[in-house]
């Protein structure tokens, strides 16, 4: 960002014509098709692409951790981190000397998931240490101030103590934050990111950018920024190298590359992110005199921790405290917020997955909180629920037909002749086609398993649907599919919608309105548009403030500002 | 904050303990007679009959002809001073039958409890890294071979090739010049020299299932991220292994402490009585049968308490080793 490197600084990373295959029964699987890239030194290379692009696999490559049965079958990755010294680490022993000095020594690497990226039975210094002791020449006690240093670096509060917590003691920002100071631990010539921010917040994410990029800047690292978000490359990259199915299909400057995108592929991607930037063009919203088909006072959830002998309260959580909204007939309320914000909460306490502490939740008139058996069982029947993630929601045992007809069957909503014929026409209104009912969930993609989440949400022609974070797990492109799928059964079905996310983008193509919530209280609600264009409460102004633009000439235009409640 | 978790333990298993020996006691007094009508049967048998006056002062003297409750309180409250009471049968003080019994079965099941341990942990990681290998299909035919093995055939098969092709003294525990000798460097050995059968015999099913479970927990393991972040670091494939998905993989081991010993003790009574091992089983099986109500009260209640404890232990281990595990 400061210097302004040439082509003719050489490159410290260079892959060329790199292919690699999976060595399955069936014959070789090939998954990288000559792919080639560069890095240099102090400057930031985005590689984007969509999942199975082969993004992931390159970067392991590039450390000779292509995973079993994957194998490197051709072309060369060239690593020259000075003028007079060069090595090839594709001819390295994948478990050899040579190749675990640069791992981690000069080539370091971080991962998606902060949680499960972690040891969960060691402690942070513990594996800090290692890697600092694996490859300095320092004993236990000095490596152990080190690691104190480089938490302190990656602004971890109280340094010292975190040395001797878990990783699942750590927020999700925390965790990544640990994680960035151990690959960084040896001050590595190259940073391999792979999507290190996509599990975190936009708040969270936003400061994890801006402590890259200032460690780049003191370490004078190349970095290699693996996403699938263009916002982020706009924000954050040098170099854009787009990946396809394995194949580098376009590559250059980032200004350049946003200013005049050649490739029809990066169109689509660009295109999928710039529709989100606006709202959908098939809104329906509500008709302008729409009774109320949900209204929420005053709900509360607290959960209390207990400790001691006699049990007693010492620390109570408050999820969701005094939440008050109303849903009208066939409109979408985004409910946005950062994790532990109460959205999701509040989401499962109309679903009545939880028991609300107090407050009441009118659905059509009835109350909802005092709904016991059968009265409830009529109204779940009407309030459906789409979960985030399509791989953990559906059972892997259960075949598409079983788990599109399981609901209607819990209900006695259909006979077992015309259980099939109900799953057909379900499976072909969310665009899939019938002739796969007899397949199981590890068949189909993401997007196409979402669909499948949404076939057995209205399989029982539900009035409400509470969808929390449908789109989250999903690549960009088909974000907007599965977002016009949703349309356009609104519209047809005429159903109304709480859909939780904490993507501003999204909230804002699909919701009519939207409640913004910290803390467990919504701050600010209103129409969407109203919010987005003018923000009212601080905590809004900081949200949007952190949403990457993806548009790289605006790039540090706006002030980015944190908001911290002073109770 | 571990010792109050501990101490706690400790003490739930008070009321515990007394419930069980509740569930013993009505266990042992279930079959109908007591140990008098069983006695009398077996004299019958070889035509001696004793007059109703000798039956009906024996009654009285053991105290059966109370009521069940009042039998129970006076065996517990003598069993909390340490007085298990006398044996019917034996003629002897429990404690006396007991204790050596005890001692060699909780020796045995050690050794078990180790070998298991020692073969499974290896054969089970090898298995798992090697996923498909023809080590592991080895390690997975000889294991569900072992898993479906009767323990009594496998000692039958093991004494046979034993005495057929070694010549080697095979049952029991020692030799006949050492079974009641004083205990000694020499008799240690004697044991030593023994135990090895009856270890491999009881050991071999455990074995095979834990070299199952530390395969099918290894291999969910192995492709978990934390384990590319640590190959990442540069360290050896070795090391990164062991350090990480193993000890993760670990739980299922400390676990069989809870379930190995009470396993070993009742399940291996027909494999004690077939090597004749001078462990508690088979004179637990024999107090049972005749009805010698403190004896085997004595038995039930230690096997409980062994369980009892062995899950304590392996309660304690886990909370020490996987920090996930909270303990209050």
């Amino acid at each position: 960002m400061l210097q302004t490197p040439t082509a003719t600084d050489p490159a410290i990373l260079s892959v060329k014509d790199l292919h690699v295959g999976f060595d399955m029964r069936q014959g070789m699987l090939n998954v990288l098709h000559g792919v080639g890239f560069e890095l240099h030194r102090n400057r930031t290379t985005a590689i984007v692409g969509e999942s199975g692009s082969g993004k992931s696999v390159s970067a392991r490559a590039i450390l000779n951790m292509v995973p079993r049965p994957g194998i490197i079958s051709g072309g060369q990755i060239l690593f020259r981190p000075k003028a007079d010294e060069e090595t090839i680490l594709t001819s390295l022993d994948p478990r050899g000397k040579e190749i675990r000095k640069i791992r981690g020594g000069r080539i370091g690497m971080i991962f998606q998931e902060p949680m499960s990226s972690l040891s969960p039975v060691h402690t942070i210094g513990n594996q800090i240490v290692e890697a600092i002791r694996l490859h300095r020449k320092v004993a236990n006690k000095e490596a152990r101030v080190i690691a104190r240093e480089i938490l302190e670096q990656v602004e971890i509060p109280r340094a010292e103590r975190a040395l001797d917590q878990y990783a699942f003691e750590f927020s999700g920002g925390m965790r990544q934050r640990a994680m960035i100071a151990m690959a960084l631990s040896c001050h590595p010539d190259v940073l391999i990111a792979d999507e290190p921010t996509t599990a975190l917040d936009v708040t969270t994410q936003a400061e994890i950018l801006d402590l890259m990029g200032r460690l780049q800047r003191e370490l004078r690292m190349a970095i290699m920024f693996i996403t699938h978000d263009m916002g982020v490359v706009a924000e954050i990259a040098d170099d854009v190298v787009v990946m396809e199915k394995g194949h580098v299909v376009e590559r250059g400057e980032t200004h350049a590359l946003f200013s005049r995108q050649s490739h029809p592929y990066t169109e689509k991607l660009l295109g999928a992110v710039k529709r989100l930037d606006q709202p959908a063009d098939a809104k329906v919203g509500p008709e302008p005199d729409a009774p109320d088909i949900l209204s929420v006072v005053d709900l509360k959830l607290h959960f209390h921790k207990r400790a001691g002998f006699l049990q007693r309260i010492t620390e109570t959580t408050k999820a969701v405290d005094g939440v008050c909204f109303n849903l009208r007939m066939g409109e979408a309320l985004g409910i946005v917020g950062e994790s532990g914000s109460g959205k999701t909460t509040v989401g499962r306490c109309v679903a009545r997955v939880y028991e609300p502490t107090d407050g009441s939740i009118s659905y059509r008139g009835a109350d909802l909180v005092a709904a016991e058996k059968e009265e409830l069982k009529r109204y779940r029947k009407q309030i459906r629920m789409i979960f985030q993630d399509p791989f953990a929601s559906l059972n892997p045992r259960m075949t598409v037909k079983q788990i599109i007809a399981e609901p209607m069957i819990a209900y006695g909503d259909a006979k077992t002749q015309d259980l099939e014929e109900r799953v057909a026409s379900l499976l072909s209104e969310v665009g899939l086609d019938p002739g796969m009912m007899e397949r199981y969930p590890h068949a189909f993609s993401g997007g196409q398993r979402q669909r499948i989440v949404v076939a057995r949400a209205i399989a029982l022609e539900p009035k409400l649907v509470i969808a929390d974070e449908p789109t989250s797990a999903l690549d960009v492109s088909i974000r907007t599919q599965v977002l016009d799928l949703l349309l356009r059964l609104q519209a047809e079905m005429g159903l109304s919608f709480i859909f939780i996310s904490h993507d501003m983008a999204v909230i804002r193509y699909f919701c009519d309105r939207v409640a913004v919530m910290y803390q467990g209280k919504i701050v600010e609600i209103g129409e969407t548009e109203q919010i987005i264009t003018d923000p009212q409460h601080p905590y809004t102004k900081a949200l949007l403030s952190s949403v990457p633009i993806s548009d790289p000439s605006q790039r540090g235009t706006r002030q980015r500002h944190r908001y911290v409640e002073n109770a | 904050m571990i010792w109050r978790y501990i101490l706690k333990r400790v003490f739930w298993m008070v009321p515990f303990l007394f419930a069980v020996s509740i569930v013993a006691f009505l266990l042992i007094q279930a079959p109908p007679g007591d140990f008098l009508t069983t006695y009398m049967a077996k004299l019958g048998e070889s035509n001696e009959v004793l007059d109703q006056a000798t039956i009906d002062n024996l009654r009285q003297r053991f105290g059966l002809d109370q009521p069940i409750y009042v039998q129970y309180f006076k065996w517990i409250s003598r069993l909390i001073v340490g007085d298990f009471g006398m044996s019917f049968e034996w003629r002897q003080p429990v404690s006396d039958l007991v204790w050596e019994r005890m001692g060699l079965t909780l020796c045995l099941s050690f050794a078990t409890l180790l070998f298991t341990w020692a073969v499974a942990f290896p054969i089970g990681v090898y298995s798992a890294v090697r996923k498909y290998s023809i080590g592991d299909y080895i390690a997975t035919t000889i294991g569900f071979i072992g898993i479906a093995t009767p323990n009594f055939l496998l000692a039958l098969i093991l004494m046979y090739i034993g005495v057929v092709y070694f010549g080697s003294d095979v049952g029991g525990l020692f030799s006949p010049e050492f079974k009641n000798a004083a205990w000694s460097w020499a008799k240690v050995w004697d044991l030593m020299k023994h135990l090895w059968l009856p270890v491999v015999v009881l050991g071999t099913s455990a074995t095979a299932s834990l070299i199952r479970i530390m395969r099918a927990n290894l291999l969910d393991e192995l492709n978990k991220p934390y384990v590319d972040t640590a190959r990442a670091k540069g360290l050896s494939e070795f090391w990164l292994i062991m350090k990480y998905p193993v000890r993760v993989a670990l739980n299922p081991f400390i676990s069989t402490i809870g379930w190995v010993l009470p396993n070993l003790v009742s399940g291996a009574v027909v494999t004690a009585i077939v090597l004749s091992l001078p462990t508690a089983g088979p004179l637990m099986l024999q107090a049972l049968l005749s009805q010698d109500m403190f004896l085997a009260g004595a038995f039930v209640l230690l096997l409980s308490s062994l369980t009892v404890v062995g899950m304590l232990i392996s309660d304690i281990l886990l909370v020490l080793l996987d920090p996930r595990v909270k303990y209050d």
